[in-house]
């Protein structure tokens, strides 16, 4: 029996779904007769921007995808290399943008829970997460209260799935915004591990192996939420409340486990999660990867609610669930696993020769259509393009410094460069016990302990130097990442990225776009780190507002397990070289600047200058330094000055002395934002300087590690002079969220009694 | 020795303690399903961190139903050493194996971050080679960790020297500074900071392998 | 037939979220409040068939023994018919 034809589709239908005329003509040709209203839900939701990339895929193909230890690139679930010894990682980043506007808490919460399917689903065990976070400034006088609440519900949905699964959240970056007051970007980076030989794909295979469902039950959640996350914001949009998906984070580690134990049984084919678009992307997708059909009947899938129809069932986005294709005639083994871990598990159809994803409900077929033109032959638009906007004035505004030790203080305490510990501690950033080094530094490092390797991980976006120049933003985000990764000694190797920018239906959006995919392109080119997998957020537009263009990096290096080298002095009496030298600038270099923004709350110019040839120089010979370094710290928001300053916060109140030579006005010798840089203290400063040497690199003397303080001057005179302890103060409550911990208690039995005679303290 | 590491539905420091117990201390160490009806050849019995059942209900509310929680409680009441972790802490005083109860942190937000903390007493095979005040840097990795029992029972835990650490930095207003206790038979005892996550210098601190170090010792010394 | 469960801290015992909650509203100008406890509530179904004095038992003794933790907590049910 067939039902394919039974709905009346209206022009005001397909409008609804989103899909244009030419849209719906390709799909009338492809199936040689009218969709079913499921169908053209199928459709609509595949061939949505979130799904089928149709704006960027053109453009990403210029992305450089293959390298030596490249074993995935883009177009699985997540990126895989190879980091030896037997062992692969699996890495990816995602956004959930407008889920966070919309509902902060669980918007964040399932971004984690889905990223971390994306990486278990091809068999690794997820290791670290780490977060790329952009809210409007809570003390923006009209949407403060606002930023405030969303930026506290993404943490706390961070926090609260990430923990409960058991997975780290060691490090990632906040920035603050008014671009992002309607419009936060909430991007969520994921990283597992597993051994070469066992990893997992998307792919059906076999016919007649049994198509299984395990998991959660389907519910209504989520009906067009990835149609959602690909249109822009308006005051309508709010009410879409419902749409949100619920995550249950406990779930989801069960389903962890047991697919892993399920994986080892051999008795499972290929595997991926239900995402966006559900069951409609697993099945289509799967189908299309290994060139087969796919066969399903609705009445077997576990259900929570009842009367849902085949549209629904379809197109819902209920969370915590996996499809995946097993042996036939050893099903019994894989319900064995997932029963004994609480969990649902379905045979809902089979693997067919037909190439078609057919649909059955109550035996009347809902869906038929061709698996590969639903998956792989979405349009594709070479959308019109013209100039990046200039976002900021070319130039620069008269400006003269009245002190520097306050504007110190005020860079230290803006949103971008204070601490971030409020938000950090809230996540469990130790779990599984591999963290070497954790939130607050320049690049989170986590060791395999399987095989003596370590992994670091460093995220970057652009924004302001992006809104100044896409490509050259985009550039320095990818150049900042590998220094990051140099800096903790670490050899940049691949790469993931996650492109947030506006309605690509505009073309200086489409403009930014491209220019920032090339920027990225040319870049992780030139430092060898090919892009394995990543995601493009478009729409990011509120009330015909549109954000920065903002392209975050992730990139991934690799270094042998030891004791991390950390950014903060350690002792007194150090010698303290700047390493890459004191760089140079000039006044349209300075508008990108957290000066400018902190500051002067202005934004104009270009972005910082970037020699490439210069930089990679200066992290080859960084990570020759690290093992005669005590810290090392990369220069980057806040310059110089800033860099100083949160060196000195190590908790043993040691900062620095530094005597510069410079011709440099002082505010950009203290603050500018040249690339190339990084902060180096050592009580072997002739063994540093000879590594810096044949590396072609300078390695600058500027001072020494002191007690208690922060002095800077130039030609002898006196810049900058604070004691670390005001400095610290500014830092760490820059954030404006009171400390939550240690809490003073009123019960006599306090500390002072208790240890007062401790000798240690 | 030998240690069994219990696993609930949501445990996610199983693992780790697993691996302080037989890589950092060279010790024997097995997983137990919570399923299991009997514990098997075991020394002692940690119940690990996490989210067990998703601290849905409360934290450590259902898990105190599960089978092996039986087999836990006979193994204590026959003297066997158990030590409840974070999560573990939970549900031996849900199970009514300590007293009091944990609730949510005084801050009102998790907190992940490395704490002082010094043991009490050292009467006890969890403490016997600390020294009683001395500080131990411990990370704490809770949400709900304020431990709370009423005037009487403090006093009692005071009285029969059943306090085992107090916090330094109290994290998350914990009544008395108290991080961890002793059920009267001194062979229970639940805490909430991560002893297991503190045994190597490469991974933060070290301050946790004074408890494993006792805790082997005192077995030892049983033999 | 349906069973309300509501389950909150006891009168002694401090309430966190709770006072939190009282001093935000406080803030936003709610002048009336003048406390404010936090608890939860759990609404049960009850098998078709199964005699109402039964039902009561049962989830009295269920509300009591793990809907509840004793130490902290207090609870209060209420039927539906």
């Amino acid at each position: 029996m067939s039902a394919l034809t039974s709905e009346l589709i209206t022009p005001e239908l397909i409008a609804l779904h989103q899909l244009s005329e030419p849209e719906y003509a390709k799909i009338l040709k492809i199936l040689g007769r009218e969709p079913s209203y499921p169908e053209l839900g199928i459709f609509s939701v595949m061939w949505s921007e979130h799904c089928s990339y149709k704006s960027s895929r053109l453009h990403l193909k210029k992305l450089p995808t293959t390298g030596a230890r490249v074993v995935q690139g883009p177009g699985e679930n997540a990126g895989i290399i190879d980091i030896g010894g037997g062992y692969a990682i699996a890495f990816k980043i995602e956004s959930h943008n407008h889920p966070s506007f919309i509902e902060p808490f669980q918007g964040a919460a399932t971004g984690v829970g889905g990223i971390l399917r994306d990486i278990f689903t091809m068999g690794a065990r997820p290791i670290a997460v780490l977060d790329s976070l952009r809210f409007g400034p809570g003390s923006d006088p009209q949407c403060g209260a606002r930023n405030r609440r969303i930026l506290e519900g993404v943490v706390s949905g961070i926090s609260h799935y990430g923990n409960c699964f058991g997975v780290p959240t060691v490090g990632g970056e906040t920035i603050f915004e008014p671009c992002y007051n309607g419009n936060p970007l909430v991007n969520v980076f994921a990283l597992g591990v597993f051994k070469k030989d066992e990893i997992f794909y998307a792919k059906a295979s076999g016919i007649g192996n049994p198509v299984i469902y395990v998991g959660a039950k389907t519910g209504r959640d989520g009906i067009h939420g990835a149609s959602m996350a690909s249109a822009e914001f308006t005051e309508e949009s709010k009410q879409k409340r419902p749409n949100v998906q619920m995550g249950d984070p406990f779930l989801e580690k069960l389903l962890l486990e047991a697919c892993l134990e399920a994986m080892h049984t051999g008795a499972v084919l290929g595997i991926q999660d239900m995402g966006a678009a559900g069951l409609t992307c697993s099945t289509c997708e799967m189908g299309s990867r290994g060139g087969l059909g796919i066969e399903i009947e609705l009445d077997q899938v576990p259900q929570r609610e009842t009367g849902m129809t085949p549209y629904e069932i379809m197109l819902s986005e209920s969370q915590e669930r996996m499809l995946l294709v097993a042996e036939k005639g050893r099903e019994e083994e894989v319900f064995r696993v997932f029963h004994k871990w609480g969990l649902d598990a379905a045979a809902i159809g089979t693997v067919t020769g037909d190439g078609l994803l057919r649909v059955r409900h109550h035996g009347d077929i809902v869906v038929e259509i061709p698996n590969r033109e639903l998956a792989d032959e979405a349009p594709l638009y070479d959308r019109p393009r013209t100039e990046p906007p200039r976002l900021a004035p070319m130039e620069a505004p008269e400006f003269a410094s009245a002190d520097l030790n306050a504007d110190l203080l005020t860079i230290l305490s803006s949103g971008d460069v204070c601490s971030k510990r409020w938000i950090w501690e809230q996540y469990d950033y130790m779990v599984r016990t591999n963290t070497i080094a954790g939130p607050g530094g320049d690049a989170a490092i986590v060791r395999i302990k399987e095989t003596g390797t370590s992994v670091a991980i460093s995220l970057d976006g652009g924004g302001r130097y992006c809104a100044l120049s896409p490509r050259a933003g985009a550039r320095l985000a990818v150049a900042e990442c590998c220094r990051n990764l140099s800096t903790v000694g670490a050899l940049p190797v691949a790469a993931t990225n996650n492109l947030n920018f506006g309605n690509p239906e505009r073309p200086e959006i489409m403009a930014q776009l491209v220019e920032a995919i090339e920027g990225i392109a040319e870049a992780c080119e030139f430092f060898d780190t090919p892009i394995t997998g990543g995601n493009v957020s478009l729409y990011n537009e509120t009330l015909g507002e549109g954000i920065f263009p903002t392209p975050v990096m992730g990139i991934v290096g690799l270094l042998e397990t030891r004791a991390p080298l950390t950014m903060n002095f350690k002792a007194a009496g150090r010698v303290i070289i700047l390493l890459g030298g004191l760089g140079s600038c000039n006044e349209a270099r300075f508008g990108g600047t957290q000066y400018a923004k902190a500051v002067l709350d202005t934004l104009w110019g270009l972005p910082p200058a970037l020699d490439m040839e210069y930089e990679l120089r200066v992290h080859k010979a960084m990570r020759e330094i690290v093992p005669l370094a005590e810290s090392a710290h990369d220069l980057s928001d806040g310059g110089l000055a800033v860099a100083i300053a949160e060196s000195s916060f190590g908790g043993v109140g040691v900062g620095a002395a530094i005597e510069l030579n410079s011709l440099m006005r002082p505010e950009h010798l203290l603050f500018h934002e040249g690339p190339s840089r990084i902060l180096v203290s050592t009580s072997d400063p002739e063994g540093v300087e000879r590594i810096a040497r044949t590396h072609s690199v300078e390695a600058l003397r500027i001072g020494v590690t002191v007690d208690s303080a922060i002095r800077v001057s130039n030609n002898g005179v006196e810049l900058l002079d604070l004691d670390i302890a005001s400095a610290e103060r500014a830092w760490q409550g820059g954030l404006g969220f009171p400390a939550s911990w240690p809490v003073q208690n009123a019960h006599p039995w306090n500390n002072s009694r208790l240890f007062e005679n401790s000798s240690a303290l | 020795m030998k240690f069994g590491v219990i696993v609930f539905p949501g445990s996610n420091c199983d693992h780790d303690a697993w691996y302080a117990a037989s890589h950092n201390f060279g010790q024997e160490a097995r997983f137990i399903w919570h399923d299991e009806h009997a514990l098997g050849d075991v020394d002692v019995v940690i119940l690990p961190g996490g989210f067990s059942y998703g601290d849905y209900l409360r934290c450590g509310a259902i898990a105190r139903f599960s089978p092996v929680m039986a087999a836990v409680r006979k193994f204590a009441a026959d003297g066997g050493l158990v030590a409840g972790i974070c999560n573990g802490f939970q549900i031996l005083v849900e199970s009514g194996l300590l007293p009091g109860a944990l609730m949510r942190n005084a801050g009102l937000k998790f907190v992940c971050a490395p704490v002082r903390i010094a043991a009490a007493t050292t009467n006890s095979p969890f403490t016997n080679a600390c020294e009683a005040g001395r500080p131990l840097t411990i990370p704490v990795a809770h949400g709900e960790g304020c431990y709370y029992a009423d005037e009487r029972t403090l006093d009692e835990l005071e009285a029969e020297d059943r306090i085992a650490f107090r916090y330094i930095d109290n994290p998350n207003g914990s009544l008395r500074d108290i991080a961890g206790i002793l059920n009267a038979g001194r062979n229970v005892m639940g805490m909430m900071p991560h002893p297991e996550r503190a045994t190597e210098p490469l991974v933060g601190s070290t301050g946790g392998r004074v408890i494993f170090e006792s805790l082997i010792g005192a077995l030892t010394l049983a033999r | 037939m349906k069973a309300r469960v509501y389950v909150s801290l006891k009168s002694t015992v401090l309430d966190a979220q709770g006072k939190t909650i009282r001093s935000a509203l406080s803030g936003l100008g709610y002048r009336s409040v003048a406390d404010v406890r936090q608890g939860k509530y759990f609404e049960i179904s009850i098998e078709p068939g199964v005699s109402p004095e039964q039902a009561r038992r049962e989830v009295d003794t269920l509300a009591q023994d793990v809907l509840t933790n004793p130490v902290i907590e207090t609870c209060r049910v209420e039927f539906d018919d």
